[in-house]
């Protein structure tokens, strides 16, 4: 709803350049990278943390709900206005404050894409590890929200271990800080807390990441396999023989076929699968690990293996995988992708249940993901014009959380629970435990004014929600489900 | 919302379905110039493709609202390196120009513009020459200065001093298309065809000289064939495909008669425009499609051409640190960007230092230093302050368009680097040579 007064207090606070009202223009503030949709009432982007602070008092003054967006590359609905209201674009504040090479620390503003902390900091032989296949566009504020992984979170961890601190806007408008330099913080890590919260929490202002020394070797593979089955095998025993590689990850037939469809990468048409292994360190250890990876491989009947020292080469290698989710678009129009995650041993068993899931569905599936920590992202291709198609894909999905849960797994390695895993919430969770979750939000949001409608199932099953979406969007939209 | 069935029709072209590729990933966000200086959505890729789908639904009318963040779009295609679906944003962008935008040209100013650009100057060079003469006089014979004086500065609009500062000085002679050849001394390799263009050879005259002595020292016989005509980039960008694809069906004949090895140009947004012809054109044309295509496989930038020759290494150093932007239709639309830097890195003495972001447009685009004046005075701004902490004695890029657009940059942040294309380097380091 259109609303002139808070329309003109937000214009006050930020300039009536940085607030955008017409409809024409909100249009595009409805999608993140997920199928979700909703547009807000109204975008402000905001330039400081005093402005911030200023908004959301308005907006608790006013019971109004907001929601904070990077980039909208989230995978979960994350930053989707779904109760309308204030959504603050966090897209004008990218600046770097401060870079502490000797201390190992960047202190940047929320806005800052990813790969930019670690394009600064490269002249100190330094970057931030933490890499999202969205890399290039995703925001930090972002990344503390969903506590990011990416494929080399296998060996160095995720978000979480990279982040120190960070200022913080509560719902009210006060600005706290949470954690900080040095690590070791004394009370509650509500640093710890904060991170994974979705922007439920609070609004991140400032955040303290982390530096890490570039190793001085990175050595980059690629094993061909005929077969998926041979090439899961390989992960568990990469893993069993304890050699933790920087990243191993995992792209199936049908995921290289779309990769290949959309920008041709080299990947090869006709192999099983294939799996990328990143290994670093010095050159004694990068070569023992090298030997040991390539004998797990042939024992395995590897059909070819590549591998590359060079940036250059290597970075070619990977772009097939970090532009894979999206390449799926020259396949079909519809992709569900579902973000369990398993014990790498049962890797080869769950694989094989996901295949027959989709196969009795009559169902494609294609498997790109990171085998290392078992966060699978089977994506089942569909076509929302087929009559009863985007509810089979659903029911897949949700046959597939069973069976990671069942398996000894979880919902969500790293695109979050947002508004599509929310209603699965309860295959994990007592109702116990979620009034626990309920009432560690509530002690930071007390109105759960911030990003409503997240991470707490509601009732309304995705199944349900599926024939709303088909029916209110054009049949020709093609979302990826990723 | 009122909901206008009229637009169910509008953007149904062949190819436009490929909107439909896009499957709001973001990852294209951090290419895109305009949104890395407003950080508003609507002037971003992916903004700019949900205004289209949007639009095509019916969900929204193509108001001025909408078509702003069209028009604030550079074509620069940046994004179209970004997506990793494969999402053809330029020639998106070009056929919504074509549907919506070219059509309905509003303001009077953008109308005069238009008028004049597109239908009088490009389509019919020897008017442009006519001006261009007039210019030249206009800066040689003193009257430039004099007008520059301050009294007159202070009464005339402000955008016509903005305007009038921004006209490029005209260098040297002009170049146009004869029925001469300008043989190789050398041993002879081929021959080649080089396009005069319309800008270039006005304003650029010692950049066509020098890629003529380039290319004769590297055995080549070089014709700049009669009849020619501008390639037609800016009316495809503005959306005016009907014109642009009658002068594309002029330079594929006069190019196809002229007997050469290969077509090359000098001006990146011509090599894109003249390599992907073919969107232009159909069986209607009158035209075939195999001259089509045996026209765009003979086409290169220049730069392309000269790493596929056994390029001749100068003989002497040219002492000299500089730095290189790529320029957008190079790097982006015909996916040129190791070349360039090779033939930088085999001239001796010169040390290339790597511009941040050199893969973000200069704002220069075309006329959007014009109609867009105050984005693209941002981005050259922003571009500006990154050449300046390379600390390079010069810059050098590969499109007349960046040229100048950097030079008036060196010129309002008073520095006095020159900007070059890369075969004026290229000249510069054979001529020193012949001199010892
Ligand atoms: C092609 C592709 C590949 C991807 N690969 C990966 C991957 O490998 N690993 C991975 O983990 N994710 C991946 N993602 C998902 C996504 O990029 C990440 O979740 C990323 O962290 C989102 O960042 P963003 O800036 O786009 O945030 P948005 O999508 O804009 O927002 C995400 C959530 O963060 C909240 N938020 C944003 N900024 C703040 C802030 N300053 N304070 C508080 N809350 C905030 C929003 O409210 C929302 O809930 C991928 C996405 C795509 C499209
Ligand atoms: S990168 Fe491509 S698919 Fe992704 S939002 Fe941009 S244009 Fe769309
Ligand atoms: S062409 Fe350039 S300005 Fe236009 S949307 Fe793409 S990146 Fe942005």
């Amino acid at each position: 709803m259109y609303d002139e007064p808070l329309v003109s207090s937000l214009k006050s606070i930020v300039g009536s350049d940085f607030v955008i009202c017409h409809p024409d223009d909100l249009i595009v503030y409805e999608y993140d990278g997920s199928v979700d949709k909703a547009i807000p009432d109204v975008v402000v982007l905001p330039e400081t943390t005093a402005q911030i602070s200023s908004i959301l008092s308005l907006a608790h003054e006013k019971n109004i709900p907001v929601v904070c967006r990077g980039a909208g590359t989230g995978l979960s609905g994350g930053s989707i206005a779904t109760h309308g209201g204030v959504q603050i674009s966090l897209s004008r504040m990218t600046r770097i404050l401060e870079i502490d090479p000797l201390n190992l620390t960047a202190l940047v503003e929320p806005g800052v894409i990813n790969l930019d902390i670690t394009k600064a900091v490269a002249k100190h032989s330094l970057y931030y590890s933490p890499d999202p296949s969205s890399q290039k566009s995703c925001t930090i504020g972002g990344n503390v929200a969903e506590n990011a992984g990416g494929p080399h979170c296998l060996k160095y961890g995720v978000t979480t271990n990279h982040v120190l601190g960070m200022e913080v806007v509560l719902e009210d408008g006060k600005v706290v800080e949470l954690g900080g330099y040095p690590e070791a913080q004394p009370g509650y890590d509500l640093r710890g807390a904060f991170i994974g919260g979705e922007g439920t929490l609070g609004i991140a202002t400032k955040v303290l990441v982390r530096l890490s020394r570039k190793p001085s070797i990175t050595r980059t593979f690629m094993a061909i396999f005929a077969d998926l089955d041979s090439a899961s095998t390989a992960v568990t025993q990469i893993i069993g023989a304890r050699i933790v590689p920087a990243a191993l990850e995992m792209i199936d037939a049908l995921a290289i076929k779309a990769i290949e469809n959309a920008r041709p990468m080299g990947y090869p048409r006709d192999a099983g699968a294939v799996l990328l292994i990143e290994i670093e360190g010095l050159a004694e250890d990068v070569n023992e690990e090298s030997e040991a990876i390539t004998s797990i491989c042939e024992e395995l009947g590897v059909r070819e293996i590549r591998y590359s020292e060079l940036a250059e080469e290597r970075e070619r290698l990977w772009a097939g995988r970090k532009g894979a989710f999206a390449a799926l678009g020259s396949l079909a129009p519809n992709y569900y992708l579902v973000d369990g995650v398993v014990p790498r041993t049962r890797l080869p068993d769950v694989l094989q249940k996901i295949a027959k899931i989709c196969s009795d569905l009559d169902l494609p599936v294609a498997n790109v993901f990171h085998a290392g920590d078992g966060n699978l992202h089977p994506l089942i291709a569909f076509d929302e014009r087929q009559p009863g198609s985007s509810a089979k894909a659903l029911q897949a999905g949700e046959a597939i959380l069973e069976l990671c849960i069942e398996a000894g797994g979880v919902l969500t390695g790293e695109h979050g629970v947002g508004i599509e895993k929310k209603e699965y919430m309860p295959l994990m969770f007592t109702p116990d435990d979620l009034s626990i979750m309920k009432a560690f939000k509530q002690a930071f949001s007390p109105k759960s004014l911030l990003n409503p409608g997240k991470i707490f199932p509601d009732g309304k099953k995705p199944t349900q929600k599926a024939s709303i979406r088909v029916g209110s969007f054009s049949t020709t939209d093609s979302d990826v489900w990723i | 919302m009122t909901i206008s069935k009229v637009s169910n029709t509008l953007l149904l072209e062949p190819g436009m379905e490929d909107m439909y590729k896009c499957v709001h990933c973001g990852l294209c966000l951090s290419a895109c110039p305009t949104y890395l200086t407003t950080g508003r959505e609507m002037e971003s890729p992916r903004g700019r493709i949900a205004l289209m789908k949007a639009v095509k639904e019916s969900r929204i009318e193509p108001s001025s609202r909408v078509i702003s963040h069209w028009e604030s779009c550079l074509q620069c295609r940046g994004c179209e390196t970004a997506c990793p679906s494969g999402v053809p944003f330029g020639f998106l962008m070009e056929q919504t120009k074509a549907e919506l935008i070219y059509p309905q040209k509003t303001s009077l100013k953008q109308r005069f513009l238009h008028f004049s650009v597109f239908k009088l100057l490009f389509p019919a060079l020897p008017l442009l020459y006519v001006l261009g003469t007039l210019v030249k006089f206009y800066q040689k014979s003193g009257l430039q200065r004099i007008l520059r004086s301050r009294i007159v500065t202070k009464v005339a609009p402000s955008s016509l001093v903005v305007l009038e500062n921004q006209l490029p000085a005209i260098k040297g002679n002009f170049f146009s298309a004869s029925t001469k050849i300008y043989p190789t001394k050398e041993k002879k390799q081929g021959t080649v065809g080089l396009l005069s263009g319309c800008v270039m050879p006005l304003f650029q005259g010692p950049i066509m000289e020098a890629t003529v002595r380039v290319l004769n020292r590297n055995g080549f016989d070089v014709v700049s064939p009669p009849g020619q005509g501008c390639c037609g980039a800016l009316n495809v960008h503005a959306g005016e495909r009907e014109r642009a694809s009658k002068m594309a069906i002029n330079n594929i004949e006069v190019f196809l008669k002229a007997n050469v090895d290969k077509i090359l140009t000098v001006s990146a947004g011509c090599g894109s425009t003249m390599k992907e012809y073919q969107n232009l054109l159909d069986k209607s044309s009158s035209i075939s499609s195999e001259d089509v295509s045996t026209f765009v496989s003979m086409t290169q930038d220049i730069t392309e051409f000269l790493v596929s020759i056994p390029l001749s290494v100068p003989k002497t150093a040219l002492s000299m640190k500089v730095t290189y932007q790529d320029s957008c239709h190079l790097a982006h639309a015909q996916k040129i960007t190791k070349a360039p830097r090779e033939i930088l890195q085999s001239i001796p003495g010169i040390e290339l230092v790597e511009l941040k972001d050199s893969l973000i447009c200069c704002g220069a685009a075309g006329t959007y230093q014009i109609v867009q004046k105050d984005l693209s005075t941002k981005l050259l701004s922003k571009k500006m302050a990154t050449i300046i902490e390379t600390k390079a004695d010069a810059v050098v890029t590969a499109n007349p368009g960046c040229i100048i657009q950097i030079e008036n940059g060196i010129k309002q942040n008073d520095l006095n680097s020159p900007v070059y294309h890369i075969v004026e380097l290229l000249d510069l380091a054979y001529s020193t040579e012949s001199k010892i």
